[in-house]
């Protein structure tokens, strides 16, 4: 970042010299080059091979899929406001819920924090210039977009109405609905997870700065290795999972069919063996945001560095082994439910550890309450709920009773929008200083993560009542004394939908007006604080050496920059 | 690691990469064609349940022969071989885990919800 | 293209071939190799669910299974077999000489290893052409009535060994289908890699493409080594 300074050239002062040049006009301060005003124009970013631009397309359509989610969403609840049926049919009604689900989390939840902040800050956090593949990164978006049109042509020419859950043989033989466009799509952009977590795995191990060891890594670089492990392994299951539904609907090659002997349950297991990892590829990259807020907001080094990036891993690969508590009531074996019940509270434990340092970091830190500590906060309360109530699923007695409840759709929107979205906008927040080069209004994101807060458990606290006393999932018509608590959850949605509006609108007005931010706002330990806010297009001018421990809040500094 | 200068080692291999010789390749080659004719022999004889595991190990040798050799696996770093067996490892995960399901339900008849 | 270049390059600062984000050729190439590998893992779940589908079922309905693996050709499966094992030879040698700056033969080779590949999917469309003909192909037109059962004895429509049957031929076009489609997809790739092989752009230096394409390709082969016996040699029991 330079500056003019105004002021006689020395040779022109002599006695004879030419007379000075006149006084250039004084200039306004000159924004550095950096990646976003290296080049511009439509092509520049189209074309673009650079992580931080390819983050911004992704962040521009995953927000536009959240719109039509939370479109979806609201519609929802605008049904559920009465105990009949009356807005729309049922027919309509089974569209918009699974519409509401397969874009939030395929188009929203799973590439949300990897493809915007991951692909961000990845490459910065370890001293590298880019990921390995940039142009792999690039089509990772294209295939996501690609994806995203099929699924998206397919809801305006009629819908699914499966449930996001796809199950046989309504999927495959009973549904009139385009099954098989909204499948393609996300057949598509399954392999846009892919590539995203193949090249992050080939980066972490690959493109580290000299003296960054595993030991030293970023805990959110920790967090989204251990996602993309899960990205690479279990998301193939799901394509080809979701291509069998389509040969057989498409092809009549019944591999699902009863009548040829196929196994509905067969399917689920399939099904499953993706779609539970991939609930832990929504939430990982989250924790890693967490874990950075936390030091970052509280000026204090994560308690139990080792612990936390273990359990990442932990969580991983336990995550591939409890698939089946979604299918206790299936039809299969009960003792594979017995195993299936125990492995589920194991994997609870790594999460724990996780709640539990990021509290012991917090006990006597310096804890300032922005708004990326408020999502911070928001996220643990909430995590934990979420995270407990998952344990009373686990439990095969109370499954039973709570299956296919409101109990279920509450558990996993305390994940996933309490934990997972809070994640996201705390993370956003936080970076958005190093991702824009601008300061975001802290008073309006205060009151925007507040009203988040207050919206979200109005909206979801009710469904759990609602669940244990019976309010079965996926109707649109309900008994008149489940009237109340509906009408709590609709009230709290509105405030939660203002509550997203807001930061969609003030950090837009902080891209043009917002005051410009230095390389470290937060005054915290990072490589990513070391340089300038926007960066620069190859991130460092030099190579950084690391010599010392990650979030190092010690006199010295963290990295030296040789 | 520091990079291998190029000059004056011009139509060489640089030093870090192993060129297999033709010779293994060609063994390699043969071995397989043999896997393939005694996996179709065996299929003709009654071995009664073993039928099934003799051909799998013949197919997983003839496997192992091409990612070792054709694929280099035996000349690569280990993170390599730790990525084959993570794959490897989280398959025979898939299967047992849903296998046992059937096995329960289905072979041994345990547990099927309601009896 | 990439805006990553700030610094401007003195002649023969570096190899043209080295992206500007790898510090060197070495990292470069060992992050090449390993990217296509995690591909590799990646392909092998791929390929899983369906396998995983197809032992559930082969164990569940064994009879069906047999009654229609018997019927295709082990003759045409056996040769497949052995085209697909030539082709992994060629395409291995297409590497070694890749290797060894022997730019001819790179090309020979890995024209070679599609002539071979293309060899196999001609065999391929006439066991298909077989099933068409047979009423062996999945959905409403399928019968059994050219399947025979372990005792000789044709297997009647609408018993569950014809039942049963139907599904081993869906499993059957799902999975030669899915492995004929990625041989489809790797032979314009080699055929990619011999056209820059032909201009010179392979030597000891930089191999890397033809490298991981030879992976890639390696990989079909051993997919369908399992994929053989696993359909065509399925076994009667007396």
């Amino acid at each position: 970042m330079s500056t003019h300074t105004g002021g006689t050239p020395e040779p022109y002062g002599r006695p004879g010299a030419p007379p000075p040049p006149p006084e250039p006009p004084p200039q306004p301060l000159r924004e550095s080059v950096n990646y976003l005003n290296v080049s511009y124009g439509v092509k520049s970013w189209l074309l673009t091979t650079d992580h931080k631009r390819i983050a911004l397309l992704y962040l521009a359509s995953i927000t536009v899929m959240f719109a039509i989610g939370g479109v979806f969403a609201t519609l929802i609840r605008l049904e559920l406001i009465t105990p009949q049926g009356d807005m729309v049919q049922s027919e309509t009604y089974n569209k918009l819920f699974t519409m509401h689900g397969v874009v939030m989390v395929f188009f929203f939840l799973i590439p949300s924090i990897p493809a915007t902040l991951g692909n961000f800050l990845i490459p910065i956090m370890i001293g590298a210039k880019d990921l390995a593949f940039p142009r792999i990164n690039l089509l990772s978006w294209y295939i996501y977009m690609l994806g995203a049109s099929f699924t998206m042509y397919a809801m305006v020419t009629g819908g699914v109405d499966t449930g996001w859950t796809f199950y046989v043989p309504y999927s495959t033989h009973y549904s009139n609905t385009h099954v098989i466009a909204t499948g393609l799509g996300i057949f598509i952009t399954g392999f846009s997870s892919i590539l995203t977590g193949l090249n992050f795995i080939v980066t972490t191990h690959k493109m580290r700065a000299p003296g960054l060891t595993w030991s030293r890594l970023p805990l959110f670089v920790w967090a989204h290795y251990a996602t993309s492990l899960i990205m690479i392994l279990g998301t193939p299951v799901i394509a080809v999972t979701i291509l069998m539904v389509a040969l057989e609907r498409g092809l009549h090659l019944g591999i699902f069919d009863p009548a040829l002997g196929g196994d509905p349950i067969l399917f689920q297991h399939l099904f499953w063996f993706y779609s539970h990892p991939a609930v832990y590829i929504m939430i990982l990259p989250a924790m890693g945001v967490i874990s950075e807020l936390v030091q970052g907001m509280s000026r204090k080094r994560v308690f139990g560095y080792n612990f936390i990036a273990v359990s990442s891993l932990a969580i991983a690969i336990l995550g591939f082994l409890v698939w089946g508590h979604h299918m206790f009531v299936s039809g299969q074996s009960t003792y594979a439910g017995l195993v299936f019940s125990g492995l589920s509270y194991l994997v609870a434990i790594p999460s724990a550890i996780k709640v539990f340092n990021w509290t012991a970091t917090l006990y006597k830190a310096s804890i300032s309450l922005d708004t990326p500590m408020l999502y911070a906060i928001g996220f643990i309360g909430l995590f934990t709920i979420g995270g407990l109530t998952g344990l009373f699923l686990a439990a095969l007695g109370l499954n039973v009773h709570v299956t296919d409840t409101y109990f279920v759709v509450a558990h996993f929107h305390y994940i996933m929008v309490g934990g997972a979205i809070m994640g996201y906008l705390g993370g956003l927040h936080y970076w958005w200083p190093k991702i824009s080069g601008r300061l975001y209004p802290e008073g309006w994101g205060r009151v925007a993560a507040i009203i988040i807060f207050v919206g979200f458990n109005l909206t979801f606290f009710p469904q759990f009542i609602l669940g244990y006393l019976g309010m079965p999932r996926r109707y649109h018509y309900y008994p008149e004394e489940f009237q109340i608590l509906h009408v709590m959850s609709s009230a709290g949605a509105s405030i939660l939908a203002v509550g997203y509006l807001l930061p969609l609108a003030y950090l837009a007005w902080s891209m043009r007006y917002g005051r410009r931010a230095g390389p470290n706002p937060w005054d915290a330990r990072g490589l990513e604080w070391e340089i300038a806010s926007p960066p620069p297009t190859e991130n460092f001018l030099v190579q950084p050496v690391v010599t010392d421990k990650t979030y190092e809040y010690g006199a010295e500094e963290d990295a030296a920059i040789v | 690691m520091p990079e291998h200068a190029q000059a004056g080692h011009a139509g060489a291999a640089p030093a870090h990469d192993h060129v297999v010789p033709v010779s293994t390749y060609v063994m390699v080659f043969l071995a397989l064609m043999v896997g393939t004719g005694l996996t179709v022999a065996a299929s003709y004889v009654d071995l009664g349940i073993w039928n099934t595991p003799v051909a799998m190990l013949i197919a997983v040798t003839k496997a192992c022969l091409v990612v070792l050799f054709f694929m280099h696996l035996k000349y690569s770093p280990k993170l390599l071989w730790v990525w084959v067996g993570a794959a490897i490892f989280f398959l025979a995960q898939l299967i047992v885990g849903v296998g046992a399901d059937y096995l329960a339900r289905v072979f041994l008849n345990l547990g099927n919800p309601g009896t | 293209m990439s805006s990553l270049s700030e610094t401007a390059h003195g002649p023969g600062a570096h190899p043209p071939v080295l992206r500007h984000h790898f510090e060197s050729l070495l990292n470069q190439k060992e992050s090449s190799l390993l990217g296509m590998w995690v591909f590799i893992a990646q392909e092998i779940l791929f390929f899983g669910g369906m396998l995983t589908a197809y032992t559930i079922y082969r164990n569940l309905y064994y009879e069906g299974f047999a009654a229609g693996s018997h019927h295709l050709d082990v003759t045409l499966g056996t040769v497949n077999t052995a085209v697909l094992i030539c082709s992994s030879l060629t395409m291995a040698l297409g590497v070694h000489a890749a290797a060894l700056g022997k730019r001819k033969m790179t090309v020979l080779f890995l024209l070679l290893t599609i002539a071979l590949g293309s060899v196999f999917l001609g065999i391929k469309v006439v066991e298909y052409a077989d099933k068409f003909h047979h009423h062996l192909v999945p959905g409403p037109g399928f019968s059994a009535e050219s399947l025979r059962d372990a005792h000789g004895q044709p297997v009647l429509d609408g018993s569950d060994t014809a039942r049963h049957a139907q599904m081993f031929f869906a499993l059957y076009f799902s999975l030669t289908g899915l492995h004929a489609l990625h041989m489809i997809i790797g032979i314009p790739i080699i055929a990619w890699m011999a056209r820059a092989a032909s201009q010179g752009r392979f030597g000891p230096v930089y191999y890397t493409p033809v490298e991981i394409t030879g992976l890639y390709w390696h990989f079909v082969d051993i997919v369908w080594i399992f994929l053989f016996p696993l359909l065509y040699l399925i076994p009667h029991h007396a």
